[in-house]
């Protein structure tokens, strides 16, 4: 998409969460079936503020609190969606939105293939998640590989306050049902301006966000911000990392990271989220079975322990960080083949 | 000093009304629908959702149909139910609905096709907007409320008249979070919504004495600020009276009701159950006494509205009905199994051809074979 602002319009840079209220105010603004409601999304306008504003803006029959219960918020997003209305709906954090599984999972996602098609349920469900922020019990944790399991959702992870207007543009306008997942670590990290332009970035389509020949990071969410650092430390060892976000994590765009592998050879991926049967899990499995013979070494995977997420006395210690990275991508670097076919390098 | 004290008590009443008793007689003049027509009407709906009931069980038993929930009993609720909802209205059916399902234009073979394990029968030819019946128990009454909301939300926006969401159910689902958080929100968001339990007194073989403490379901809606009835529904005037009424409650605007409607299982919770594993023969017998077609027969009999020449040409009509719907059902073309993929996104996303293609040539090599 074009990031140039139009002419005569200065946008001033703004923070990933403020890209996210300003999608939502572009798409209320500009689609009168768009609802958005949510715990405290009115007057408050979001426990981090994303929906600030917009029920002063929208009113009250647009913006809506709703009486606090995840599992009717996920369930009645349904029934709005099969009467041809675009329901928003906000999850205080992912680590409660368990109680609407139900409805994502048994309906949400299932609905335009039961009924063959007849109803659809165009949903974005939003939650704010991932580690970082010193927060408490049930605050922090990063399941997005159990919804990326399920048929017929989309799982979305924007990492800057241009993808995550252009992503939640796209979700919203999408047809079907999507999980947007906001990284709060950086929801205040880094400014840009994003005009308000109403553009989408495309769905499925990874982000290459830095080139590089010898080594392939792939990484989502707030852990973009260590990748890029642990791009930058590979550098002044004069090792060229590509960085690629693939941003929709279901359905994953496999191509884009298999094309890097051409160059590099070599792969990390990186998430917080536990290893086990992560995500991490179904890229390395794809790039053995597309690009077996591509790989110089095994797929590395530097992820969250399999552990409970620790309150945050230790969460430090739990979250990947740079020289975590660094440790992974260096396994990466010096393997050789056994098998007697030499590295490139 | 006062001290307060826990109370049991909360001060309400619930009504309960009834029209036809057991024997077929009317307790209090009938209300102005209720015509000759529309009697013989409901009359036969409920002998047609009993025919395919029968039908259904049967081509179970001999492994032409999968597991099947039958209405035996209950036929009263589900037709009088349908039969109140106007076009547009939105119904939100759990699996326990023939009756219902039939008054919305759901063609028979559809309903066969569900059970025979074909996702095109949850794409109703005619009812285009209501909810497939939905298996996971309560969850459709979350749908019904985000229903309402649409449907009250494109009142207000575009003027189109108030239309009526109505979600159905078992006694047991009231036991569930669905069903409190809907009627918590529809009482605090006044949705144009109505709830209507089948309280057939088992769930699968957990009786409604196991289900609740409270004395009826009707007063659990208490609790959300919204009105509610007992009826008798094996009677389907009071029926068809509850729910018109609380329809039109909804409709001017005065938000939702719950109407809870007492009948009783005659029949095992699906084909995969044995009931007589849980309840007395005598339960049974007992509640034979009490059905809904027998009682309006009655009634239509002795005001000289119906007879045996009458009930034999219904008869001979709903089996050709029904037999035209099986040779419907039977002659349709299986689908291509590679429908799986058809429905799942609007667009089949490109990381899924090579799976498509996979099932697609498989299934040509077991046709070879
Ligand atoms: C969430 C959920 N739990 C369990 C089941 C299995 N199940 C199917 S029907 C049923 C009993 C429901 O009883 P009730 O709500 O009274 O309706 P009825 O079948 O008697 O009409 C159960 C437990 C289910 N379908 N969904």
């Amino acid at each position: 998409m074009s990031e140039h602002a139009k002419a005569g319009e200065q946008s001033s840079p703004i923070t990933l969460v403020e890209a996210v209220t300003q999608a939502l105010a572009y798409e209320l603004k500009h689609d009168p079936d768009v609802v958005v409601f949510g715990q405290d999304i009115g007057a408050n306008g979001g426990v981090f503020r994303a929906t600030d504003g917009l029920q002063s803006s929208f009113g009250t029959d647009r913006v809506l609190d709703t009486p606090l219960a995840e599992n009717m918020i996920a369930g009645i997003a349904v029934g709005m969606a099969t009467q041809g209305m675009k329901p928003v709906a906000e999850f205080q954090f992912m680590g409660f939105i368990y109680p609407g599984l139900d409805h994502i999972l048994s309906h949400a996602a299932r609905m335009r293939n039961r009924t063959r098609g007849r109803l659809s349920c165009p949903i974005v469900y939003r939650a704010p998640y991932g580690g970082g922020i010193h927060a408490p019990e049930h605050h922090s944790e990063s399941t997005e590989a159990m919804f990326a399991h399920i048929p017929g959702l989309r799982v979305v992870v924007p990492s800057s306050p241009a993808r995550a207007y252009g992503l939640l543009l796209a979700a919203i306008r999408d047809p079907d049902p999507v999980l947007f997942l906001e990284p709060k670590r950086i929801y205040r990290a880094a400014r840009q301006p994003v005009p308000d332009n109403g553009e989408a970035l495309p769905l499925d389509s990874a982000f290459v966000l830095r080139e590089g020949r010898d080594l392939t990071l792939v990484a989502w969410g707030a852990s973009i911000k260590e990748t890029l650092a642990a791009a930058e430390r590979l550098a002044t060892q004069g090792i060229e990392a590509e960085v690629i976000d693939p941003a929709t994590l279901k359905p994953l765009d496999i191509h884009s990271i298999i094309d890097s592998l051409e160059k590099t050879r070599r792969c990390v991926v990186i998430h917080e989220a536990a290893r086990f049967g992560g995500l991490g899990a179904e890229i390395a499995a794809q790039i053995q079975e597309y690009a077996f013979d591509l790989l110089d070494a095994p797929v590395q995977r530097v992820t969250g322990y399999d552990t409970v997420m620790p309150y945050y006395q230790l969460e430090t210690a739990y979250l990947p960080g740079v020289e975590r990275i660094l440790a992974g991508a260096r396994v990466a670097l010096d393997y050789a083949r056994q098998s007697g076919r030499e590295g490139r390098k | 000093m006062h001290k307060p004290r826990l109370q049991l008590q909360a001060s309400f009443d619930i009504a309960y009304l009834q029209y036809l008793d057991q024997q077929g007689r009317a307790t209090q003049p009938l209300p102005d629908f209720a015509t000759p027509d529309w009697l013989t009407y409901c009359l036969r709906q409920m002998q047609l959702a009993r025919l395919v009931d029968d039908r259904a069980v049967k081509l179970q038993r001999t492994g032409r149909l999968g597991t099947y929930p039958s209405t035996l009993g209950q036929e009263a609720i589900g037709v009088a139910t349908g039969n109140a909802l106007m076009a547009e209205d939105i119904y939100c059916p759990y699996y326990r609905e023939t009756g219902a399902l039939l008054e919305r234009g759901v063609e028979i073979e559809e309903i066969l096709a569900i059970w025979g394990g074909d996702e095109r029968g949850q794409n109703f030819e005619h009812a285009r907007k209501d909810l497939p019946i939905c298996v996971p128990i309560a969850t459709q009454m979350l749908h019904a409320a985000g229903v309402a909301f649409a449907l009250r939300h494109r009142h207000q926006q575009r003027g189109e008249p108030l239309q009526v969401a109505v979600a159905s159910s078992g006694e047991g689902a009231t036991s569930k979070g669905d069903f409190y958080e809907a009627m918590n929100l529809a009482g605090v968001w006044k949705l144009p919504m109505v709830f209507v339990v089948n309280n057939n007194q088992w769930a699968i073989s957990v009786p409604r004495t196991a289900q609740t403490a409270t004395q009826t379901i009707a007063q659990k809606a208490i609790a959300a600020g919204m009105p509610a009835l007992q009826v008798d529904g094996n009677d389907i005037v009071a029926v068809a009276w509850a729910v018109r009424d609380a329809m039109m409650r909804a409709r001017c605007g005065d938000g939702p009701a719950l109407i809870e409607a007492l009948s009783y299982r005659l029949c095992d919770h699906t084909t995969a159950d044995d009931a007589s594993r849980y309840r007395s023969a005598e339960e049974l017998e007992q509640a034979w006494q009490w059905e809904p077609i027998r009682r309006l027969e009655t009634y239509l009999r002795n005001q000289n509205l119906w007879s045996d020449a009458n009930q034999q040409d219904m008869e001979r009509e709903l089996a050709q009905t029904m037999e035209a719907a099986l040779n419907n059902w039977e002659s349709r073309a299986p689908e291509p199994s590679t429908a799986i993929f058809d429905h799942l996104y609007a667009q089949l996303p490109e990381g899924l051809y090579e799976q498509y293609d996979q099932l697609r040539d498989e299934q040509a090599g077991v046709e070879r074979q």
